[in-house]
């Protein structure tokens, strides 16, 4: 097995002298976290109120957890902790109907990040000769420039292209010889079932490898795809709130994904009791980010449930391993790679008069793409006798969803009561994807 | 005018029966009917010997339904008759949305309900008149 590493010395870095670096960079996180509103309250209330009282690892457990909605709440500086000067980028979380959520980064900030990028994609075993086409969306979603900047640094030739448009996707990889791609698992089988109305077979293609990413998929869809195609498939993860992609990535052997812990810190914990579960049990996925000063995040509930691997990977890297996404510990969906909760169809579909109390969401898959009905019951009250009300309410209710979820759905109207009406936590979604 | 009851329904089975059922209960009597198809959904229009009646039963069932003013319009069963009641129209610049229309056997007479948009206010009623035509009112509906 050909093994590369992009910083050797700190990829293999023994866990003795791991912990130590991240508890010298959590001290150091303390401190700007103090600095920002929302975290001066919170961890005064916890006890600390300087890095110095952060004395060992251990000291992590005192510091409660952030969630999501703990930015909501921050939200628009409150978590910020330099002055706006000294930030460069921001990324902020695809339209969340209330109060959005944003992530701040200094040029440092983005610096650190790109670094552990360029250890993700060398470790897969791509270098400067790859051309590298990358499908996930640029702007706002970090998907996109987060393995762009990492792929130029680590000097892969870049096609920027973003997500969408097969055809120009298929030209694209065959007139520069793409030889890695950056992409949902339902965008690599929807292009596989679309080659053969452009005429162009995988085995026309430069292909080599492809990191996989922002969708839960199964090991045997990975299999799947890398025999469609004849590359090699690599998983990725990451998360707008740990900066982006590139929090853990599998490396050649395929086994599960290093977390880069000099990083971030990874905890699972039970998601019931909050508590610190032993490694190797699933649970929750907790994370703190020691590379972004601008806005800091400590123990971050990302609502996944994993695992992490206790044995060490025959590639010589010391971070620990965890597990691809098995689940959620919340009713979150992922619709094309975005991220959408129920609750935020509900928000629109609430603000709009002529819709009435009931509605399901429909998850369905055709040709590798998942499709989204919104099924909505019509209020009596409001109705007209008119077709051109209800063919303008659709319209309505499908561009305030796609202006919040960047989701194009199908708008189903149906009569009062026709939809099952829930009492308490309500079951409004049917998913009837089959599993990827 | 005459009342039109207009209803939303889904489209699947037993849609129009449960519209039925609900008249029939209050022996309602329809004299005319038409849907309108729009894939998942329709509008049903009725005319019924009872429309604010037909009306309030039905939303109090919980269907969402209005009740729409349309022309009825008496026109003798003989060829071209059509083409004069629109040309009327069309001189006044009326919008027909909705139409539909039968002959009963027996009366050698036909009506059509027509759904317009008049946004100039005209005078339909002698409009029609002049072309030689009728409006039945809602009296001379309900007597049918």
């Amino acid at each position: 097995m050909d093994i590369r590493f992009w910083n050797q010395e700190i990829e293999t870095l023994a866990q003795k002298d791991l912990r130590q670096l991240q508890l010298t960079r959590l001290r150091e996180l303390v401190g700007y976290a103090m600095k920002t509103p929302f975290y001066h309250k919170r961890l005064k209330k916890a006890g600390i109120s300087s890095p110095e009282d952060i004395q060992d690892l251990e000291d992590l457990q005192k510091i409660p957890f952030t969630v999501k909605d703990d930015l909501r709440q921050a939200f628009p500086k409150g978590l910020l902790a330099v002055d706006m000067e000294q930030v460069v980028r921001i990324h902020s979380s695809s339209g969340t109907t209330g109060i959005p959520t944003v992530i701040y980064y200094t040029a440092k900030d983005l610096d650190r990040w790109t670094d552990l990028l360029a250890r993700g994609i060398v470790a897969t075993g791509a270098g400067p000769a790859d051309v590298f086409q990358n499908m996930m969306s640029y702007g706002l979603f970090t998907g996109g420039l987060g393995l762009h900047y990492g792929a130029e640094r680590v000097g892969l030739t870049v096609i920027p292209v973003g997500g969408g448009n097969t055809q120009r996707q298929l030209q694209l990889m065959r007139d520069f010889k793409t030889s890695v791609l950056h992409i949902t698992p339902s965008y690599l089988l929807h292009i596989h079932q679309r080659m053969p109305e452009f005429r162009i077979s995988p085995a026309d293609l430069n292909l080599k490898k492809a990191w996989m990413g922002a969708e839960p998929h199964s090991e045997n869809t990975r299999l799947k795809l890398q025999e469609l195609y004849g590359i090699d498939i690599y998983n990725s993860y990451g998360l707008s709130e740990m900066n982006g992609p590139g929090v853990a990535f599998e490396c050649a052997y395929k086994k599960d994904l290093h977390v880069w812990e000099d990083g971030y810190i990874i905890e699972i914990i039970d998601p019931a009791t909050g508590k610190v579960l032993p490694e190797g049990q699933e649970g929750e996925v907790i994370f703190t980010n020691l590379i972004r000063h601008a806005m800091p995040l400590l123990r971050y509930r990302t609502r996944d449930l994993a695992f992490l691997h206790p044995e060490p990977c025959p590639c010589g890297r010391t971070g620990r391993r965890m597990s691809r996404i098995t689940g959620r510990t919340d009713d979150m969906m992922i619709i094309n790679g975005v991220n959408v909760f129920p609750s935020q169809i509900e928000e629109i579909l609430m603000s709009i008069p002529e819709v009435g109390n009931n509605y399901q969401i429909h998850l369905t898959r055709k040709e590798g793409l998942d499709r989204l009905a919104v099924k909505v019951e019509i209020y009596s009250k409001l109705f007209t006798g008119d077709l051109s009300q209800l063919d303008a309410l659709k319209a309505k209710i499908n561009d305030k969803l796609r202006a919040s979820i960047t989701i194009n759905s199908r708008i189903e109207l149906h009569e009062p009561g026709a939809l099952p009406a829930f009492e308490g936590k309500a079951k409004r979604v049917v998913d009837e994807r089959d599993k990827l | 005018m005459a009342k039109q009851v207009t209803i939303f329904l889904e489209n699947r089975p037993g849609r129009m029966k449960s519209i039925s059922d609900i008249l029939l209960e209050k022996n309602l009597n329809i004299w005319a009917f038409t849907i309108q198809d729009r894939g998942d959904f329709g509008l049903m229009k009725i005319i019924v010997d009872k429309p604010d009646q037909a009306q309030i039963v039905l939303a109090e069932r919980g269907v969402a339904c209005v009740l729409k003013d349309v022309l009825a319009v008496i026109v003798p069963d003989r060829p071209g008759n059509l083409e004069k009641l629109t040309t009327a129209l069309l001189q006044k610049n009326v919008n027909i949305k909705d139409a539909y229309g039968f002959v009963c056997p027996t009366g050698k007479q036909g009506i059509c309900y027509l759904e317009v948009e008049n946004p100039a206010g005209i005078d339909l009623e002698t409009v029609i008149a002049e072309h030689g035509f009728s409006i039945l009112n809602d009296k001379e509906l309900y007597d049918l």
